[in-house]
């Protein structure tokens, strides 16, 4: 009974507090330490109310218990961070997201190909491609190269849409400034159209990074050798470890934020120029 | 929009040339394989036939697929356990319970979190911190937890699917929601416009083109959620259950028609949002 109670405690704490700050005139600490506060009190209300109706650990096990679990498993994990995120999600993201970069130049020569490949790469990014993982296992073994080819192949489409729009981005009158300076054809790609389409092919970076992680692990479930988040996560639910479970989920959350924030600060330093990143500071 | 007809054309027209010849390439090995053991030599349109016509090619060439698709879809009885529009309902449903729910709760959160500056302050951040982690890594966890509980069918894979589609529901809807301007809200007080009011006639039906293209992207990620959602449910029903089935007994061809079935959903669906939008853009005098 005293579990809930805390819990209830925290709630209001965390409720209260949250509430007296947004009164405060709007700043960073204030921006940052909000969020903050409710990611807290979930914490401690999980643990209290896990702990308080005695829920099983099948079900749900306490914020604790995962983090004793992190701490003694870190080899686990490591391996197979090491194997679904280095070697499948970014060897896949960094091949994808390169071909489908080139492809777009390419097919940015020609207007026929772009009118013909827009609306089918539309099309295709908003079909369910992680359907191709079970084919591309298949194809290519269980390994991590599968993992990695699943990778590329759902990236793709969504970088080659977002690049082909960003190249269109330079309006006429820039491009026609730059024939003035009697500049070929590459110098107007690097030096105009390529930094224009900066802030649309980071949309499509960051969009990829999620992509990325998740078709890494949901292509373990089709079959991968013996280590792995995704093999991890579904071996253990059979064999009812959810501490562990939750600890690669911890790293899931922690590597797909350190991913996506990664990729969202080179965009800060790449795109500094465009709205969207001058109105923040 | 008619200039774009031959030129998609000539694409999807290409993806089938790429199509046949990949599965001459890839089936290849094993038709010499064949041909080798049987001791005879394989002349090059012997060798392309064989290769469009194996039992389990590696990759089935588009003939082989549409076959199977057309068995399975109207030879088979709706009720059959074989029958792919069975198992195309049965994802289906999944699929709208949470893209209803997602988009509920998606509308829910967006109007809290335009109306009420906690909220904005402390939910918005997780919403997007949510979709960092891989959810679908999580799925079968879900499901076996929820299975535990007494929560099985339908729900599990719906809850999955909510969680993938609210999302750009909530980055669309406080979009919109916040899309009318300054002067638009002055015009509102000046009419002593009350909350409710403002919310009704203003805020809302200038947040319809922000929603109805957030709901086509939940759309897309919520048939993926239900997808990945019977993977762990030991292959039972469903597209994903083929998918999965497809793959332990090397049944390409089936696994094929699933992806291609699933694809059709996908585009039907998100059809059908777009045919609403245009109907109710309309109506309300805002299509372009």
């Amino acid at each position: 009974m005293s579990w809930i109670l805390a819990g209830l405690a925290a709630w209001l704490v965390g409720w209260w507090s949250n509430v007296m700050l947004a009164r405060l005139p709007k700043s960073r600490a204030t921006g940052l330490a909000v969020p903050v506060i409710i990611g807290l009190t979930i914490i401690v209300m999980w643990e209290c109310f896990v702990r308080g109706l005695e829920v099983s650990s099948v079900i749900l096990p306490p914020p604790t218990a995962i983090a004793a679990r992190f701490a003694e498993s870190t080899s686990i994990l490591w391996e197979d961070f090491v194997q679904t995120v280095i070697k499948g999600a970014l060897t896949g993201y960094v091949l994808g997201c390169g071909a489908a970069f080139l492809t777009a130049i390419a097919v940015d020569r020609f207007p026929f190909l772009q009118r013909g490949l827009l609306p089918v790469g539309n099309f295709v990014a908003a079909l369910p491609i992680i359907g191709m993982a079970p084919i591309l296992v298949m194809w290519f073994g269980f390994d991590w190269q599968s993992k990695a080819a699943v990778v590329v192949v759902m990236v793709f489409f969504p970088m080659l849409v977002n690049t082909v729009q960003g190249l269109q981005a330079s309006d006429r009158m820039q491009r026609d400034l730059m024939r003035t300076y009697a500049s070929s054809y590459w110098q107007t790609l690097f030096k105009l159209r390529l930094p224009a389409a900066m802030p649309f092919i980071f949309n499509g970076l960051k969009i990829a990074t999620t992509l990325a992680l998740i078709g890494a692990i949901v292509a373990e479930f089709f079959g991968s050798p013996i280590r792995g988040m995704g093999f991890r996560i579904s071996t253990s639910v059979g064999q009812l470890a959810l501490d562990l479970v939750w600890a690669e989920i911890v790293v899931a959350a922690i590597v797909g934020s350190a991913f996506y924030g990664g990729v969202a600060l080179l965009e800060k330093a790449v795109t500094f120029w465009h709205p969207s990143q001058r109105g923040r500071a | 929009m008619r200039k774009s007809v031959l030129p998609v054309l000539t694409v999807v027209a290409a993806i089938f040339v790429i199509w046949y010849a990949a599965a001459v390439w890839l089936n290849a090995a094993w038709a010499y394989d064949r041909a080798a053991r049987a001791g005879v030599e394989l002349s090059f349109s012997e060798l392309v036939a064989d290769t469009w016509s194996q039992d389990k090619p590696k990759l089935p060439a588009p003939h082989q697929v549409a076959v199977e698709l057309w068995d399975t879809t109207v030879d088979k009885k709706i009720t059959s356990k074989r029958s792919l529009v069975y198992h195309s309902w049965v994802t289906l449903s999944a699929t709208l319970l949470g893209f209803a729910l997602g988009t509920v709760l998606g509308i829910g959160l967006a109007i809290g979190i335009v109306y009420n500056r906690v909220m904005d302050m402390s939910v918005m951040p997780w919403v997007i911190a949510s979709q960092t982690i891989p959810i679908l890594a999580i799925a079968p966890m879900i499901i076996v937890v929820l299975n535990a509980v007494g929560i099985s069918g339908l729900l599990p894979k719906a809850i999955i699917s909510m969680y993938l589609s609210f999302f750009p529901v909530v980055v669309g809807m406080v979009k919109g929601l916040r899309s009318p301007g300054v002067m638009q809200l002055d015009q509102m007080k000046t009419w002593n416009a009350s909350a409710n009011q403002t919310f009704w006639k203003l805020r809302l039906p200038s947040s319809m083109p922000y929603l109805f293209t957030s709901m086509k992207v939940a759309m897309a990620a919520s048939l993926v959620g239900a997808i990945v959602g019977e993977l762990p449910t030991g292959a039972v029903a469903g597209l994903g259950a083929r998918l999965l089935a497809g793959s332990y007994y090397g049944q390409t061809i089936q696994i094929w028609s699933a992806l291609l079935m699933a694809a059709a959903l996908a585009a039907v669906m998100v059809a059908l949002i777009g045919a609403i939008q245009r109907v109710t853009l309309k109506r309300m005098g805002m299509a372009e």
